[in-house]
């Protein structure tokens, strides 16, 4: 470092520490950051290198011996992969459909396209059971198969690309309503046929969205653990599943360990593939009124193949939901379908400590990570706090480490003392937190980054301190951005499951767990009327916050939420 | 309050090459008086703003010292440091209204709520912008979220105020009324300010004294007359105006100094820069409506200087001035403006002029 750039640095922290409140919140975000998300996944490596009382790589080699844990990390790759591929083809069909061709029904099929984000992720793998299962409706019931091959690859694929060309379909829309549709009348109106311009105008353009969807997804499907649990099976092993029965099936930490490993490894390399091609995208393009399309690009014929597409896709999702609304409400499933309120009952009776659970977990942790994402987004965007880029960095972490591997981690970094946390609420509390921390500061900076910075300096010019100027200034800016930032953390908090797994106990139990292990033991009705509650409770959720937003902003308020 | 400004320098990484820095200002020197309304005045990219922001306390010199009467401030945050800036964007905040926009900086402060919302109401009649009191910023013209903004740093009667280009956004009549109207206020309250623009105009209106910049550095610091009519250099002689510009030798300085022009004729000039020494190598300057064209041959030697003839190769009329291009044998064309052209003498394209100018209007430079 020069001499000048000694001093600069200098001037830096001697300039911080005069805002001792800002030196605070960085120091306190730093530590707790390292404490809750670094030191739990460097547990899990720690383990997997210390099988015995001394390191060695023998979990790993055990690992790689197995026929069958090669088999998994196979078909995990694969089955994330394949799912990566085909659910982002579905997803940029559907929101060509919607944002280009502008085919009939375009505000149904985005609702359709939206419930499953807002849903448990292993709905789909219990409606597909309860349709094509042992006992399904179709298979059982319709066709009279006895034992459909619906467990392993056929049954978890379908249910993965349900479950998530949503997010994919999410993504594209976002990138076809931000790409100008002149461009596409301009290609036309020099003579391109429709194909060519299709080819050589949108595709092109909406490349870096298709790959950064297909990464994103092979992420998501690597790191899901709900779907693989209920329809894999024993014949078509899933990583995330394997290493949750290593250790809570045999006690094998290490050898748990090891396979978290062998999915975290890809985890971070698509994750962080993923970030670059997003990171090269300028904001610029996202801001700004989105242009509609004349619509002149899709021929008429294609028009047509693309809504009747459209229409399948959200019959099979239409399909799920309506299979786990008939589910909860039919008194045997397969056997005897009239109506009942039975597994309602059970729920709100013996099974209600869990949804109390729930809510409650969901409703302190998702504040708190939506401050503090909130916080830490302001932190990184706006101040020049040391650290900042390690806090950035740390945060999103989470985003990318699939929850098995957190989950792990916490039970391994958290059952001794001085944070002896197994077993308790604390412990669920931290891990919700610190998971969904990411979420408020993915929206807090987008939002920070379109405002003004000479607005807060303004007010710290005026003589507001950092904590005033966020409170008082940059706060009530980015309130909407910071609600839907809130629900989304609020919906995957209701809905989490590979990593509260590990987390849970008889004290403090979640529905979605409680949905497993209901589908485990064969009551397919009990685990539908909870997903119905759930369903219910993350709706209401939404209207209710909706309502807040439209109270206090008028007539626009609602549709500051993107859901 | 009187604000000094020793040594500043400060340097940026640079943007293009990892590890690389850019100077943005270069060991600056300024004393800025008591009540004084100083402008910074350059080319885009000189270092107005980055000079704005040190003196605010949003950017800390690299090295050097700023002092706030008798207060070295280059640890002190800009919410401790009793500047006020009027931002060029004007940063009002959205979500307030103006009323609670021009008290923001008294609420802060914790004063009762009755005082401020006199101080208010009175700063806003100042301001002329009493009736908009309820509005949200996003309902105001710009010339009227340039008053609330200007209205919310007075009232907290800083001790210096930051103008970084306030007027920018505004239309050409608009700019003219505001900067009387800053001007008008800055006097009244007697508040140290310091006013950034790229309008020469501008500055000359508004400003006791003008620091021209040029790539971080100062290239002079005077009243506007000085700065227009005594410029140090050929740089702010061309910065500001127009300019004719004559490679001269100096032959004597003082009360009867005098050079001599490449033709070997010798002329008496008004004012000479101290830079320059006798013998030196220099040049003239004579600012185009110093310079008065007659018919070849017709000078009024009493009260001017001869200085040549040449050919009007261009003349633009824009109603109550003429302005020339002479042909007169140098590099390029000379310019002259003749005023009152309804009372004086009209010259068309090819026609043979003398020209003149007054020992005052002459000055002399340095070369370099
Ligand atoms: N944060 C920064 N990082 C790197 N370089 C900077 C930064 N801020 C300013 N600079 C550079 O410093 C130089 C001076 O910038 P400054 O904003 O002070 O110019 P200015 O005189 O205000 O120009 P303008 O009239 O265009 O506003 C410029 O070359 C600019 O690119
Ligand atoms: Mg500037």
């Amino acid at each position: 470092m020069t001499p000048n750039g000694i001093s600069r640095t200098i001037g830096r922290y001697r300039r911080v520490a005069r805002d001792p409140l800002l030196l605070f919140v960085s120091m306190l975000t730093l530590a707790s950051l390292i404490l809750f998300v670094v030191y739990p996944i460097a547990s899990v490596v720690l383990q997997s290198l210390k099988p015995g009382d001394s390191y060695s790589f023998a979990a790993y080699a055990e690992t790689l011996k197995s026929a069958y844990l090669r088999t998994a990390f196979y078909n995990s790759l694969m089955m994330s992969a394949l799912t990566a591929l085909v659910g982002t083809l579905l997803g940029f069909l559907f929101a060509f459909a919607v944002v280009r061709a502008k085919v009939p029904l375009g505000k149904f099929f985005n609702g359709i396209a939206i419930i499953p984000i807002v849903s448990p992720p292993f709905i789909g793998a219990l409606a597909i059971i309860m349709l094509f299962g042992n006992n399904g409706l179709i298979t059982w019931n319709l066709l009279k198969i006895q034992n459909f091959p619906i467990y392993g690859f056929n049954g978890l694929f379908l249910a993965q690309v349900v479950t998530f060309f949503p997010v994919a379909y999410m993504t594209l829309k976002g990138v076809l309503e931000s790409m100008n549709p002149v461009l596409e009348d301009a290609a036309l109106n020099l003579g391109g046929s429709r194909t060519k311009v299709f080819l050589k105008v949108t595709l092109p353009l909406a490349l870096p969205g298709i790959a950064s969807s297909i990464l994103l997804l092979f992420v998501e499907t690597l790191a899901d653990f709900g779907n693989p649990l209920i329809l894999a099976g024993s014949k078509f092993p899933i990583l995330s599943v394997q290493a949750y029965l290593q250790i809570v099936g045999m006690y094998d930490l290490p050898k748990g360990a090891a396979i978290s490993v062998f999915l975290l490894a890809p985890s971070l390399i698509a994750f962080f593939l993923q970030r670059r091609i997003v990171g090269r995208k300028k904001y610029t393009t996202v801001t700004g009124k989105p242009q509609t399309s004349t619509g002149k690009i899709v021929s008429p014929g294609a028009r047509t193949f693309l809504f009747i597409a459209c229409l399948f896709i959200s019959a099979l999702v239409a399909l799920i939901y309506f299979s786990i609304l008939l589910g909860a409400l039919a008194k045997v499933w397969g056997y005897d379908h009239s109506l009942t309120l039975e597994h309602f009952k059970f729920v709100f009776g013996v099974g209600f400590k869990a949804v109390r659970d729930t809510l409650m977990i969901a409703g302190i942790a998702t504040p708190i990570a939506g401050v503090f994402g909130m916080v830490i987004a302001f932190l990184v965007v706006r101040t020049r706090v040391p650290g900042k880029k390690l806090i950035g960095a740390m945060s999103i972490l989470s985003f990318a480490v699939p929850g098995t591997v957190i989950g792990i981690g916490y039970i391994l970094a958290f059952n001794h003392k001085p944070l002896a946390l197994t077993g308790t609420l604390a412990i669920l509390l931290l891990n919700f937190v610190f998971r969904y921390v990411p979420v408020g500061i993915e929206s807090g900076t987008a939002i920070l980054q379109q405002i003004d910075p000479s607005i807060e300096e303004a007010a710290v010019d005026l003589g507001a301190d950092a904590r005033r100027t966020f409170s008082k200034i940059t706060l009530p800016m980015i309130v909407p951005a910071f609600f839907s930032g809130l629900v989304f953390a609020f919906v995957r908090a209701m809905t989490a499951v590979s990593a509260a797994i590990f987390l849970v106990s008889s004290r403090w139990n979640l529905m979605t767990v409680h949905i497993m292990s209901q589908v485990e033991s064969g009551n397919l009705g009990a685990a539908a009327a909870y997903s119905v509650i759930l369903v219910v409770i993350v709706a209401l959720a939404i209207g209710l916050i909706r309502l807040l937003l439209k109270a206090r902003y008028g007539r626009f308020g609602g549709a500051m939420l993107h859901f | 309050m009187s604000v000094r400004l020793v040594d500043v320098r400060k340097e940026f990484p640079d943007p293009e090459k990892a590890g690389g820095i850019m100077v943005a200002v270069k060991d600056m020197n300024l004393e800025i008086r008591e009540g004084e309304f100083i402008t910074l005045l350059g080319p885009s990219g000189c270092g107005k703003t980055t000079t704005l922001r040190m003196i605010a306390g949003f950017e800390i010199p690299t090295t050097g010292q700023i002092w706030i009467n008798d207060e070295m401030v280059n640890d002190q945050p800009p919410n401790k440091r009793d500047t006020t800036m009027v931002f060029q964007s004007y940063a009002i905040f959205p979500h307030m209204s103006v009323e609670q926009n021009v008290g923001f900086g008294l609420e802060l402060k914790g004063r009762p709520k009755g005082e401020i919302s006199a101080e208010v109401a009175k700063v806003m009649e100042i301001m002329g912008i009493t009736e908009l009191g309820k509005r949200r910023p996003d309902q105001l013209s710009g010339g009227q979220q340039q008053r609330v903004a200007l209205a919310r740093a007075i009232v907290n009667k800083p001790r210096v105020l930051l103008f970084d280009e306030p007027l920018s956004n505004l239309d050409a009549k608009l700019r003219e009324t505001m900067r009387v109207e800053i001007r008008r206020i800055q006097q009244s309250f007697g508040i140290t300010s310091v006013y950034v623009t790229h309008d020469q105009d501008e500055a000359m209106t508004v400003s006791d004294r003008i620091v021209v910049m040029e790539k971080g550095l100062v290239m002079q610091v005077g009243s506007p007359f000085e700065i227009y009519s005594r410029p140090s250099c050929k740089f702010v002689a061309d910065f500001i105006g127009k300019v004719n510009l004559f490679p001269v030798k100096t032959l004597s300085l003082g009360e009867d100094a005098r050079v001599r022009d490449r033709r070997g004729i010798e002329v008496p000039v008004g004012s000479a820069d101290p830079a320059l020494k006798e013998g030196d190598d220099a040049l003239l300057m004579v600012r185009p409506e110093s310079l008065s064209l007659s018919k070849a041959g017709a000078v009024d030697k009493e009260s001017s200087v001869e200085w040549g003839s040449g050919r009007v190769i261009k003349s633009v009329y824009l109603g109550s001035v003429i302005e020339y291009e002479l042909d007169a044998g140098y590099d390029k064309p000379l310019m002259a403006i003749s005023h009152d052209p309804v009372n004086g003498e009209f010259f068309k394209d090819g026609d043979e002029v003398s020209f003149s100018f007054s020992r005052r209007a002459a000055h002399i430079l340095p070369l370099r």
